[in-house]
C-alpha cells in the first residue's frame, strides 16, 4: 500500500519511493527512506494534508506525495 | 561599529590551568578566563565558524552562549536574507560565527537551504559547528554526513545531552567521534554544560594545519562507481585544487541545479581556491 491510505494512528514501515528528481531527493531528506518507521498523526479536516512522525520529527505531506511512498503497514 | 575590543582576562601566553574544562564554575560560565563575548561586533577576527544544524537543535542557543547575545535568530522563513552574525574571542584570539538557517539536508533545497549550503560549500569557514540534537540523533547525522563529505574541519555539539539523559538516552560520543573523524562535544547549550570543552575544540579544528579528509562514501553498485570516477575525473581536470571532485561527481549525476549553475559559471573554483592564511587575514 502506499502511505496516503494508511489510516490515522496506524503505523508502517518505508518499502520503497515511487518518485523521481528533486521530490525524491527532498522526501529522503525529510526521512523517508526504505525500512524508515512512520507513524500518521494528524489529518487536516479535509483530510489532505496529513502529518506524519518520520524519526522524531512531524513531516506533512499532500496525498499526491504520500502516494509516492510504498509502506508496509505494521500488525496490529 | 567601531567599539574597541575587549581585552580578554588572559593572555595566551599564560598556562591554561584546567585545559579540559570539567569543574563546576567552569559549566556555567565557560571557561570564563579564555572566553570574551563580543556580542555583535567580531572586530578583528582570524578565523570564521559556520554554525549548522537541523531546525530546532538549539544552534541559536550556542550561538548566543558564545557571543554573549539575546537575539531570537529564528526568522528564516521567506526571502529576507539576514545572516546572523557575532563574534567572540578566546585564548586571545577572535572568531566571526554565522549562524545558519536550519536544515535538514544540503542535497535538496528550499530558499533557506540554499544559503547554508552557499556558506559551507563556497564561504569556506574555517570551522563548521554542527548543532546535533541528541535525542533524536538518527535525523541529525545524515546533515552531519554531507558535511563530513565537504569538509574535515567539522566540529559537532551533541547538544540538548541533559534532555537526552531525562529520556534514558546515551549517546557514546568516543565512538562517534571516531566514526565520524572530527571532535564531538556534549553540551547543553543552554546551561552552559560542555562549552569549555567546545571552545577548545573550535581552537584546535581552526589551527590545524592537517584536517581530516573530507569522508568519502563508498557506493557498492559499480555501475554508478564507475561513472562518479569518470565524471570526478572531468570535474578535477577542469578544477585542478578542488578537494571533493567525487562529491561534486554525485550531485551532477543527481542533476542538483545549484551544483550545475556552480560549474557553469565556475563559482566550484571558489571551493577549489587555497585557504588563506590566518595570519594574513589578521593582519
Amino acid at each position: 500500500m502506499t502511505l496516503d491510505e494508511l489510516p490515522r494512528g496506524d503505523r508502517a514501515v518505508v518499502t520503497a519511493l515511487d518518485i523521481r528528481g528533486g521530490a525524491r531527493r527532498r522526501l529522503m531528506d525529510l526521512g523517508l527512506l526504505p525500512g524508515a518507521a512512520v507513524h500518521a498523526e494528524l489529518t487536516s479536516p479535509l483530510g489532505d494534508p496529513t502529518a506524519y512522525d518520520v524519526r522524531g520529527a512531524l513531516v506533512v505531506l499532500r496525498r499526491d506525495q504520500a502516494r509516492a511512498v510504498h509502506v508496509e503497514p505494521e500488525d496490529r | 561599529m567601531a567599539t574597541p575590543l575587549p581585552t580578554p582576562g588572559v593572555g595566551r601566553a599564560s598556562a591554561d590551568p584546567d585545559p579540559g574544562g570539567g569543574c563546576a564554575s567552569c559549566a556555567l560560565a565557560p571557561d570564563a578566563a579564555r572566553l570574551a563575548r563580543l556580542g555583535l561586533d567580531p572586530g578583528r577576527y582570524s578565523y570564521v565558524v559556520a554554525l549548522a544544524g537541523n531546525p530546532n537543535t538549539g544552534k541559536s542557543t550556542v550561538f548566543n552562549a558564545l557571543t554573549g547575545l539575546r537575539q531570537h535568530v529564528g526568522n528564516w522563513a521567506g526571502k529576507t536574507v539576514a545572516r546572523a552574525e557575532g563574534g567572540f574571542s578566546y585564548g586571545g584570539v577572535g572568531y566571526r560565527i554565522i549562524d545558519l538557517p536550519g536544515t535538514y539536508s544540503l542535497l535538496s533545497a528550499s530558499a533557506d537551504e540554499d544559503i547554508a549550503r552557499d556558506v559551507l560549500l563556497f564561504g569556506r569557514p574555517d570551522v563548521t559547528l554542527v548543532v546535533v540534537d541528541a535525542t533524536r540523533l538518527e535525523r541529525n547525522l545524515p546533515l552531519v554526513l554531507q558535511i563530513r563529505q565537504i569538509t574535515g574541519r567539522v566540529v559537532v555539539a551533541l547538544n540538548l545531552v541533559d534532555e537526552a539523559r531525562r529520556h534514558g538516552i546515551t549517546v557514546d560520543v568516543r565512538h562517534l567521534t571516531r566514526e565520524l573523524g572530527v571532535p564531538v562535544v556534549a553540551t547543553a547549550a543552554r546551561r552552559g554544560e560542555g562549552l569549555p570543552d567546545l571552545l577548545a575544540a573550535i581552537e584546535q579544528v581552526a589551527t590545524t594545519d592537517d584536517p581530516p579528509p573530507p569522508m568519502r562514501l563508498v557506493h557498492h553498485d559499480p555501475e554508478l562507481e564507475r561513472a562518479v570516477a569518470a565524471l570526478a575525473e572531468q570535474v578535477a581536470a577542469r578544477f585542478p585544487t578542488l578537494p571533493n571532485t567525487r562529491w561534486v561527481a554525485l550531485r551532477l549525476l543527481e542533476g542538483d541545479p545549484g551544483i550545475e549553475a556552480a560549474v557553469r559559471d565556475g563559482t566550484l573554483g571558489d571551493l577549489a581556491a587555497p585557504r588563506v592564511a590566518a595570519a594574513e587575514v589578521q593582519g
